[in-house]
């Protein structure tokens, strides 16, 4: 065990995730009511998030994607999976899907034991994952409301082009908009828009602070398993808010006071008292054991210092910032540049630049089976990656939100493999001169 | 040519995994070069235009030993990218001087990475196609990258490609999509003289062969069809979909049809009978083909349906055109599109009162006897028991 400072049983959380548990509250409340309260419903997706554009129609917002994952840690998915692939749905599809149906045929009680009303709109946001078209076709299936699509291209090239931006710009300006407009009775106002990007592009500057300050030895935080919670806000139904700046800000103190002091990451157990590995992790976690998975790195003393999920939602540290000065082409780059939209050599280029810049020990994937827009190439990226670096790589499998997917006997022992390997490396005399 | 021939030389072509006519055709010309792509779609017209010849990949099928490919994809995703990377680290597809990766999903869309960090000498290109069906949005979009692909190929080729050059392509290929549709229409009349591994084997043909040489073969082969006498067998009509991407083994359509069903209309190589309409010949050419897609291109899961009520029209009037008496969804494993399509596709046809069974197959599958099962059970369902 290499945590400190907590008792069995007691769970540690930082300031700042009080405060976003909160904020997370707060929305699902406001969910729950929104009718009754006279607002309308927005539903979309994590990548591609127009956060700030749906403030500006006064839509509560609410994420699919963060319902299911919710689902995963509440461990009520497998049963949600269950009652749709009862209903037809294939057992080879994504399980973030079938969560979802599940949810709804189960009356579609949010965490907060309420049920969620039907949404008023459905922004599909096509961003990175094929899946998302069809997620969205279901639920318009089932729901019958309105669905702005809009499609944003793939940039396989490694760049965005003009035809790109123009592309998303206009479905925006001639789509999207007059839908939200419609559906929510609110006249578009762009000075309000720009006031919300200003916000994000404050909370952003945080965020990379945090995220990078994993460059420090020892990390301050586990920029995996602790940074999702950070990404939560930004991420979500949050990012332009004023409370959102404000989750950044606190967040950024608490990282500065443990740098000060020359702490680790926070872990469920405590603080981290020794850091042996430091990891760059390609993938997204698995939520339904998501706390035994975390265990399986910390007790090891392995702490994540980047990883690829982390940016799902938007890629921060590369210099993007939302910019109130160009708001809809501002929208346009946010959406094309989110994680799973660059192309494989792109994906590849960003964690060998983790692996140098953060001083990584290792690199691992953890591949899921739901999320083909990650899985299918991990493999040879993980080649490629280990033959650039020249540091050890390792892979394990799991899922999202399907418990029938987490082998907790077999990931751990993959684990603890692989960091055995790891440190076995480090005794290699030529690896030793090298570092 | 006689019927035989002709089928012969068909499955000649389907057995080649190693592309052997695309170095004969090759070496017919000087200079010539030779633009694979992956399913479901790309304007093939432009790279016809450019004096290359565009190859349909659909894979490795069931006779290719897929050893290095499974090196590369976890065992949850499907095979037909795992055996068309087994074809190219074989050598297999050495004669290509580039590929198309259409977007057709997040499998194929990540290939398209895959194929340019192993081969980095090769033009890639991963097609995007709009999936907003405005003209103003996603054909103003659509047509650029039209002309981004024109480009790129006139550079790969060493010669500009005039507007001349893609009008007489299209002619070319609006002749080719009407002989198909005159393949399609007479095995949707007299199935009995049609049988579908034969279409199959033709469609299959065309992914290689050059388009004017296609046309005549299947000219060709509707009148030979039409000269011998088969039997009329008390079959089922029915629709098979969900086939547009990785292929099903020949077997399989055989066990279909063996199985008591006659196939009057499918989605093989969909590429082929993606536009359902001539492309105008004049005027702006990559307009032309933009405003094709936008407004009479199939429906498949690889495209958004806008409008809720849209979902499964198409399939709908294909059953109703052909008189299908039921739907065949045969999926491949893994496949994402066709597999979260498939519910809201049942559902419109439960509407309708049309019957449907589903299964899912592999490229390599092997046993048929549980499909030859399934689909008969399906025939006598039909036959015994539907209100017609």
């Amino acid at each position: 065990m290499n945590t400190a400072g907590t008792n069995p049983g007691d769970v540690q959380k930082e300031e700042s995730m009080l405060l976003q548990k909160a904020m997370i509250n707060a929305n699902y409340d406001a969910l729950s009511t929104a009718h009754e309260d006279g607002n309308k419903i927005s539903s979309t997706f994590v990548p591609g998030n127009l956060n700030e554009l749906l403030m500006c129609f006064d839509f509560v917002r609410n994420l699919p994607e963060i319902n299911a994952l919710q689902a995963g840690m509440r461990k009520k998915s497998g049963a949600y999976i269950m009652e749709a692939e009862r209903s037809g749905h294939s057992e080879d599809v994504c399980t973030y899907v079938k969560t979802d149906l599940g949810m709804m045929s189960k009356g579609q009680v949010g965490p907060n034991g309420k049920p969620l009303p039907t949404p008023d709109v459905l922004l599909l946001s096509y961003t990175g994952c094929f899946t998302f078209m069809k997620w969205f076709e279901l639920v318009r299936d089932e729901y019958g409301c309105e669905t702005a699509m809009l499609h944003v291209p793939y940039q396989a090239d490694g760049k965005i082009t003009d035809n790109m931006r123009q592309f998303v710009v206009m479905q925006l300006k001639e789509h999207v908009i007059p839908t939200l407009e419609r559906v929510s009775g609110i006249k578009f106002d762009i000075d309000r828009l720009r006031e919300y990007l200003g916000e994000s592009a404050k909370a952003e500057d945080n965020l990379v602070w945090v995220l990078q300050s994993a460059k420090n030895k020892p990390s301050p935080i586990d920029a995996y398993f602790g940074a999702i919670y950070y990404c939560g806000p930004i991420f979500s139904a949050f990012r332009g808010s004023k409370e959102t700046t404000a989750y950044y800000k606190a967040l950024r103190r608490e990282v500065e006071d443990r740098i000060e002091k020359g702490l680790g990451p926070v872990t469920p157990e405590g603080l981290l008292d020794e850091e042996r590995i430091r990891l760059v992790v390609e993938g997204p976690p698995n939520w339904t054991h998501f706390r035994d998975f975390w265990k399986m790195f910390y007790d090891e003393g392995v702490v994540v210092v980047a990883s690829s999920y982390t940016k799902v939602g938007g890629v921060y540290d590369f210099g993007f910032r939302h910019d109130p000065e160009h708001p809809l082409e501002t929208l346009a780059d946010y959406c094309l540049g989110c994680y799973t939209n660059h192309s494989l050599p792109s994906r590849v280029d960003m964690l060998c630049n983790y692996m140098d810049e953060y001083e990584a020990d290792g690199f691992l994937v953890n591949s899921i089976k739901s999320c083909n827009s990650f899985s299918a190439g991990q493999l040879l990226m993980l080649r490629e990656i280990e033959e650039r670096t020249g540091k050890p790589a390792g892979f394990i499998e799991t899922d999202l939100v399907d418990p029938r997917y987490f082998s907790p006997a077999n990931v751990k022992n993959r684990l603890e493999s692989y960091f055995q390997m790891i440190e076995q490396k480090r005794l290699r005399p030529e690896d030793r001169s090298a570092a | 040519m006689a019927l035989d021939e002709i089928v012969e030389r068909c499955q000649d072509l389907y057995d080649d995994l190693d592309f052997k006519y695309i170095k004969q055709w090759k070496a017919a010309g000087s200079g010539r070069k030779a633009i694979g792509h992956m399913p479901v779609y790309v304007p093939r017209e432009i790279v016809h235009a450019a004096g290359m010849l565009p190859v349909g990949i659909l894979g490795g099928g069931d006779q290719l030993d897929v050893i290095h490919g499974d090196a590369y994809y976890q065992s949850y995703i499907c095979r037909i990218p795992r055996s068309t990377i087994e074809l190219a680290v074989t050598g297999r597809l050495d004669e290509l001087d580039g590929m198309l990766f259409p977007s057709t999903c997040d499998v194929i869309r990540n290939l398209s990475g895959m194929w340019q960090l192993k081969f980095p000498d090769k033009l890639v290109r991963y097609f995007d196609v709009p999936q907003n069906f405005d003209l103003d949005v996603g054909g103003v979009f659509y047509t650029r990258e039209l002309q981004l692909l024109r480009d790129q190929l006139a550079e790969l080729g060493g010669r500009e490609i005039t507007d001349d050059d893609l009008r007489a392509s299209i002619a070319l290929y609006n002749e080719n999509r009407r002989a198909i549709e005159a393949l399609y229409a007479y095995r949707s009349a007299q199935p009995g003289q049609v049988p579908t591994p034969e279409v199959y084997l033709l469609m299959r043909a065309g992914m290689i062969l050059p388009v004017d040489e296609h046309t005549r073969l299947i000219h060709d082969y509707i009148a030979a069809a039409k000269a011998v006498k088969r039997p009329v067998r008390d079959n089922c009509r029915v629709v098979v979909t969900g086939l547009f991407c990785e292929q099903p083994p020949l077997g399989l359509l055989k066990s279909i049809e063996m199985a008591g069903c006659y196939v009057v209309d499918d989605d093989f190589m969909l590429v082929a009978r993606w536009l359902l309409e001539d492309v105008p010949t004049e005027g702006d050419p990559l307009k032309n083909l933009s405003d094709a897609f936008i407004t009479y291109s199939v429906e498949t899961s690889c495209k958004y349906v806008p409008v809720r009520e849209d979902k499964g029209k198409f399939l709908i009037e294909s059953v109703r055109r052909n008189r299908a008496e039921g739907v065949i969804f045969a999926s491949p494993s893994f496949c994402d599109p066709a597999l979260l399509d498939r519910p809201m596709l049942q559902k419109a046809l439960t509407a309708q009162g049309i019957p449907y069974t589903a299964f899912k197959y592999a490229e390599n599958s092997g046993q048929m006897q549980p499909i030859r099962e399934q689909a008969g059970t399906f025939a006598d369902s039909i036959k015994l028991w539907s209100a017609a």
